[in-house]
């Protein structure tokens, strides 16, 4: 299977095995931040911008 | 038992959460803010976006990163009789820092001295009545932002002035704090239920000491007198699972700063040895009094 690649830079990102869809991870390449969509087929997208509401 | 674990996204505490549900025989069903649409004519009888009916949920495990959205839909389930952890009533005040201020001074909890004002001219008064260096915070917002030290009357009015000119209505709360001479660290307690699970310094020579902003953990010993004013505080705000955001004044006393309802312990479990994790779904599953 061909890994992903980053919508930033189109950088290969490699999934890890335990990865979860809608997991937020970083393009090891750009530091872009990207959200798993689907896992089959993987399927990545921006991660959403933060909003001002976000937080703990 | 079923478990709705509603979510706008997956990081890492959530990741560990799932891991911990998993360790009990849950696969708990999650839930995206995203997806979510509610029938507010309709009660629990309706169907979640997973395709089961809310009613057939034994607890709603609520993390999201989006404050608006996860208040709101505590509040419906809550309305519904649907059990949430935590509760619309604990997130309605931690959600709102001036909320929480007013909980804890009904409580008798300590804090720092807060001011309130509506427009510049009160505002400017808020901050020079706590005397100069004054906290300038939204009353809603999180990991450090848009906080500002108020060193003088000329940072005063111009803080002021772009707050009224680029900041929507919330930012025209002046929401205002006294500067605590805190020894380069503040304290940040999880308490569940009625305990003080564990507790971290938060160590920055930055006046912010968020680890959103580079803050670094390290054990901070559960006292007595910490566990109690935690403890306080959290059934103050309604109680659940609650971080609370504790100060060191000059003279070593507690003043609790504010409290965080969806709390981020990713950087806490390491250096205080306590599975976080593990203590929230043991809570969310079993409630208070297994943990007695």
């Amino acid at each position: 299977m061909t890994n992903p690649t980053c919508p930033a830079c189109e950088a290969d990102v490699t999934i890890a095995e335990d990865a979860m869809e809608n997991e937020l991870i970083a393009c090891p390449d750009c530091g872009s931040e990207l959200e798993i969509l689907s896992l089959n087929p993987v399927e990545l997208d921006f991660a959403p911008e933060v909003e001002e509401d976000w937080g703990e | 038992m079923r478990v709705g674990f509603l979510i706008t996204h997956i990081r890492a505490e959530e990741k560990l959460l799932i891991e911990a549900f998993r360790t009990h025989g849950i696969e708990p069903d999650i839930i995206l803010d995203r997806d979510l649409m509610f029938n507010i004519n309709q009660g629990a009888e309706q169907l979640a976006p997973t395709g089961l009916a809310w009613a057939d949920y034994d607890v709603i495990v609520e993390r999201c990163v989006s404050t608006s959205r996860g208040m709101y839909a505590l509040a419906i389930l809550n309305s519904w009789g649907v059990r949430t952890v935590n509760t619309f009533h604990t997130a309605s005040i931690c959600a709102d820092k001036l909320q929480t201020s007013l909980a804890l001074a009904q409580a008798n909890i300590p804090q720092p001295e807060t001011r309130v004002g509506f427009s510049e001219q009160s505002g400017l008064e808020a901050i020079e009545d706590v005397n100069y260096p004054a906290v300038l915070k939204p009353v809603t917002g999180s990991w450090g932002r848009l906080l500002a030290r108020v060193n003088d009357r000329d940072s005063a009015e111009a803080i002021i002035e772009h707050r009224q000119t680029l900041g929507n209505y919330t930012h025209h709360t002046y929401y205002v704090q006294e500067y605590v001479q805190k020894p380069e660290r503040d304290i940040r307690a999880f308490v569940i239920g009625n305990r003080t699970i564990c507790a971290i310094y938060r160590n920055s020579p930055h006046w912010i000491t968020n680890t959103a902003k580079g803050g670094q953990a390290s054990n901070c010993p559960v006292t007595h007198e910490l566990n109690d004013i935690c403890v306080r505080a959290a059934n103050a705000v309604g109680g659940g699972i609650l971080a609370i955001d504790l100060l060191e004044d000059e003279h070593g006393n507690l003043l609790v700063n504010e409290i965080n309802h969806t709390m981020e312990f990713r950087n806490s479990s390491a250096p205080t040895g306590v599975d976080i994790a593990s203590e929230v779904v043991q809570y969310a599953l079993y409630g208070e009094e297994v943990l007695a």
